[in-house]
């Protein structure tokens, strides 16, 4: 086939797009996603049993705005970088600000603390636990992200593939927070970042197998 | 005209056309589809230079690309950008499968890469591709192969091809939707 014939072909009866394609398959995947890790936390670990009251104090919001502003962060990075040619402009600067707020945080914490009670906020009960779980709920929204960017044109794939792993972990982390019982800033900025790295490693890894088009 | 000046003009024209072709003119999209494959035949030319043979079937992997995708332009971004990604994203990707085969050296390397350079030269002249499309589109599987050929070969409407297939109007629009991806897997996968 010659090219000329080629456009011709493609130009006939070209139908209109649908608008806004990356925001609505990436609302689906977060949607999916958050919906999963839901589903898998009620069913194999149950909300912590003093939720009621832990919401009244605000280390369990700090907590939330923490996960959430790298969820936010990380979403518009995958969104961008479905969209040849869009780079990541001032996005990178967005992922590292809740990080390094938590630092900031959990320094001040550290320092104010006894020398007894440190270890106490950088490992809590359950750090031996914490990424993975945190990983495990990332799973639903993992596959979904991934779905998600096939359909679009990332041409980064390493990179494209680790946004989407930190978008899901992120996704899981929020969910995980309705479980988890730890609310020491030096805690989330360690194993909580930890488990959100986990899925983002991985996509980076299977980006340029799964992501090709 | 400097390089960049008449890189800027061709842009903004193309932009108009790839847009009006986004809402369904199928004639600005015509012109869109022409002056991009000629822009980018100069493109992959000047960097497949050991491999003339190949730039023809690239400049159509990369025109089904851009079609299929054309979608993910933001119209609020420089179309250059655009155009430049998914152009050298092929071209790269076509050198992977090459380098599986035999050593070579990157032409990236070589011939130094900038999107300006992409809209201010172009290179109307038309080689055979290698590859045919039309032995690719035989492969597709009936749902797939006649929505194609009824619309976009034979030029019916949905509604017409509908009629003609026996297929509702929504299976003739996917049909032709998951048959040009699946073209474009074709073309990327025999080489």
């Amino acid at each position: 086939m010659k090219t000329d014939e080629l456009v011709l072909l493609l130009a006939t009866g070209v139908e209109p797009v649908e608008p806004h394609p990356v925001g609505r398959r990436h609302a689906v995947a977060v949607g999916v996603g958050l919906l999963g890790a839901g589903a898998l936390m009620l069913i194999l670990l149950g909300l912590r049993p003093d939720l009621a009251e832990a919401v009244r104090r605000p280390m369990f919001w700090i907590k939330l705005a923490f996960v959430a502003g790298l969820a936010w962060a990380s979403l518009l990075a995958a969104m961008r970088l479905s969209r040849p040619g869009m780079g990541l402009a001032w996005v990178p600067a967005a992922l590292a600000a809740p990080a390094l707020a938590i630092w900031i945080l959990g320094a001040f914490v550290l320092a104010g603390a006894a020398p007894a009670e440190r270890p106490g906020s950088v490992f809590g009960t359950t750090w031996t636990s914490c990424p993975w779980l945190i990983a495990l709920l990332s799973v639903p929204a993992f596959v979904a992200l991934f779905w998600a960017m096939r359909g679009l044109a990332p041409t980064q794939l390493p990179l494209s593939g680790a946004a989407a792993g930190l978008l899901a972990g992120s996704l899981g982390a929020l969910v995980y927070c309705l479980h988890c019982p730890e609310l020491a800033a030096p805690f989330l900025g360690t194993w909580y970042l930890l488990g959100m790295l986990i899925p983002a490693l991985i996509g980076g890894l299977l980006g340029p197998r799964l992501l090709r088009w | 005209m400097t390089e960049q000046a008449q890189s800027d003009s061709n842009e903004e024209r193309l932009r108009q056309s790839l847009l009006r072709g986004r809402d369904g003119d199928a004639v600005a999209y015509h012109g869109f589809l022409k002056a991009l494959s000629a822009h980018l035949r100069a493109y992959f030319r000047r960097r497949l230079g050991a491999w003339p043979d190949e730039v023809e079937d690239l400049v159509q992997e990369a025109l089904l690309a851009i079609h299929n995708q054309r979608q993910t332009y933001d119209a609020g971004q420089p179309l250059t950008a655009w155009v430049h990604a998914i152009a050298k994203y092929k071209l790269v990707d076509l050198l992977r499968r090459r380098a599986g085969r035999e050593r070579l050296t990157d032409p990236l390397d070589t011939v130094p890469d900038n999107a300006a350079e992409l809209f201010s030269t172009a290179d109307g002249e038309a080689a055979e591709a290698r590859g045919d499309l039309h032995k690719l589109l035989a492969q597709l599987p009936d749902r797939q192969r006649l929505p194609i050929v009824r619309t976009k070969l034979e030029g019916l409407s949905v509604a017409e091809a509908a009629i003609a297939t026996g297929m509702s109007e929504s299976a003739i629009k996917v049909g032709v939707h998951r048959g040009l991806k699946a073209l474009a897997a074709l073309i990327g996968g025999e080489r």
